[in-house]
């Protein structure tokens, strides 16, 4: 364990590399895919198109997405934004599923009652449908939270710092600790992104404190979700 | 530029022979689909038949979607240098690591195939006089199979994917020409690596997924056009308006 210690000020900076790396694409996806998922919950083909494209993208293994960033964007390889911009790819792949759903789980009688009081469509949307949708698109920014945490690793691979290097590092130097070091910090991390995104959920949303069954519900929604099941 | 000339080098049939004195893109495809397959094998020997328990009994769901959460927090790469690390190099460590990463989707694509089975389907079938083996071999799987599929679908993609990274462990796969293309900055030979492996992946995803369309029953089809329709609001209507189901 000394050599956690001894090493502490380079493990932290690791940490923060990492959480430099995750914060953008879970921002970034959770912000990008609000607008696409609203229009894809209201048009049943642009939802079938956007979930197709959604699909194919995730399909791209993570280490040659990574790769071709850099070659279509025109970037240097070892430029984080490559990272940044492949974990914001993945990150709406799962999350326009989630904000579609989202959206579409909002009752058609309650955005009827809506407009027939007055509201306007901006008002509308930011006052019904958004606080309404917020349990399901919880739930998906929190798997999305969970798996760009993971795959940010990857990149260590072709040389972008993250706590990945503690693995391929670990390897190299036959050093079984330093790459256990990594994977419990990357476990943590998501442990703590989680938390801080749920307790963000109930600040924002406290009419979903008390009632069991609407966290229940986001769990069931959870569920479809993960990219486990495919349809 | 650089992706027309990873291009060029795809096409170049040498690099099908031997790449820098190693196998070249043939031999590297045929590891590639080899530990696939074998790891894939593995794990559906395994979780398939725990996942139609699970979906048949309805006990040891919650265990099952625990697993499914905890594996997808692994970082694969982590995973490897640990594993390879403790169990030394070789082809049964390398196995068991893609083996743990297909058992989560193939468990939840048996026990929600078996899950999403109509209950009144399977009243009727035991109303018939089938035995519980009956049910669960002539209803619930049949019906069960396009999510099964579907779960074998993200087993092999999942796998894909993670065995590229074996690469930067000794093994070979197509991910050695982005591991060693990075290393000396052949960025041609990395960006090709990157398109064989994306090709790959694409194309397992386009097989898989014609399998499950293949193997949806006609029947399942033709009721599913109702249902899709009431898609995202299913939730509000399941309480009220679920089919009584006795003895599942």
């Amino acid at each position: 364990m000394d050599w956690v210690w001894t090493h502490a000020g380079a493990i932290w900076a690791l940490v923060l590399e990492h959480i430099g790396l995750c914060v953008p694409p879970i921002v970034l996806g959770f912000v990008i895919s609000i607008p696409i998922g609203w229009w894809a919950s209201r048009n049943a083909a642009v939802r079938s198109v956007l979930l197709t494209v959604g699909n194919i993208l995730y399909t791209i293994p993570g280490l040659a997405l990574v790769v071709l960033i850099p070659v279509i964007l025109g970037v240097p390889l070892l430029n984080p934004v490559n990272i940044v911009v492949a974990l914001t790819i993945y990150a709406l792949a799962i999350m326009v599923r989630s904000a579609a759903d989202a959206f579409a789980s909002v009752p058609e009688g309650v955005q009827q009652s809506a407009t027939a009081q007055g509201f306007s469509g901006a008002q509308r949307f930011l006052t019904v449908e958004l606080p309404l949708a917020g349990p399901v698109l919880l739930a998906g920014i929190r798997v999305v939270s969970v798996s760009t945490i993971s795959l940010a690793t990857v990149g260590s691979l072709v040389g972008i710092s993250s706590l990945g290097d503690l693995f391929t590092d670990g390897f190299q130097r036959n050093f079984l600790l330093e790459a256990v070091v990594g994977f419990v910090l990357v476990l943590v991390l998501a442990a703590v992104f989680d938390v801080l995104l749920s307790t963000a959920g109930r600040l924002l949303m406290p009419w979903t404190r008390g009632a069991r069954l609407s966290s229940r519900a986001a769990r069931t929604v959870a569920m479809p979700l993960a990219p486990a099941v495919r349809r | 530029m650089l992706f027309l000339q990873a291009i060029q080098w795809i096409l170049t049939p040498a690099n099908w022979q031997t790449v820098n004195f190693g196998p070249g893109i043939g031999g590297e495809l045929v590891a590639h689909l080899w530990l696939t397959f074998l790891s894939t094998l593995v794990a559906a020997v395994i979780a398939v038949p725990i996942g139609l328990a699970i979906g048949h009994t309805g006990r040891g769901r919650g265990g099952a979607i625990l697993i499914g959460n905890v594996v997808r927090a692994f970082p694969t790469l982590g995973l490897l240098s640990i594993l390879l690390l403790v169990l030394g190099l070789g082809l049964p460590p390398v196995v068991l690591v893609f083996v743990l990463l297909g058992i989560p989707p193939l468990l939840a694509g048996a026990y929600a195939g078996v899950e999403s089975v109509d209950k009144q389907a399977i009243d009727g079938a035991r109303a018939v006089g089938m035995s519980e083996w009956q049910v669960l071999t002539k209803v619930e799987v049949p019906l069960a199979l396009p999510l099964l599929l579907g779960g074998l679908r993200s087993a092999v993609l999942q796998i894909i994917a993670t065995v590229t990274l074996v690469s930067n462990y000794g093994s070979d796969s197509l991910g050695q020409f982005i591991i060693s293309g990075a290393a000396t900055k052949d960025y041609v030979q990395m960006t090709a690596g990157a398109i064989l492996v994306t090709v790959l992946a694409l194309l397992a995803d386009a097989v898989l997924a014609s399998a499950q369309r293949i193997t949806t029953p006609r029947g399942v089809l033709r009721g599913a056009g109702s249902r899709t329709t009431a898609r995202g609001r299913r939730p509000l209507t399941a309480p009220s308006g679920a089919p009584i189901s006795e003895g599942s």
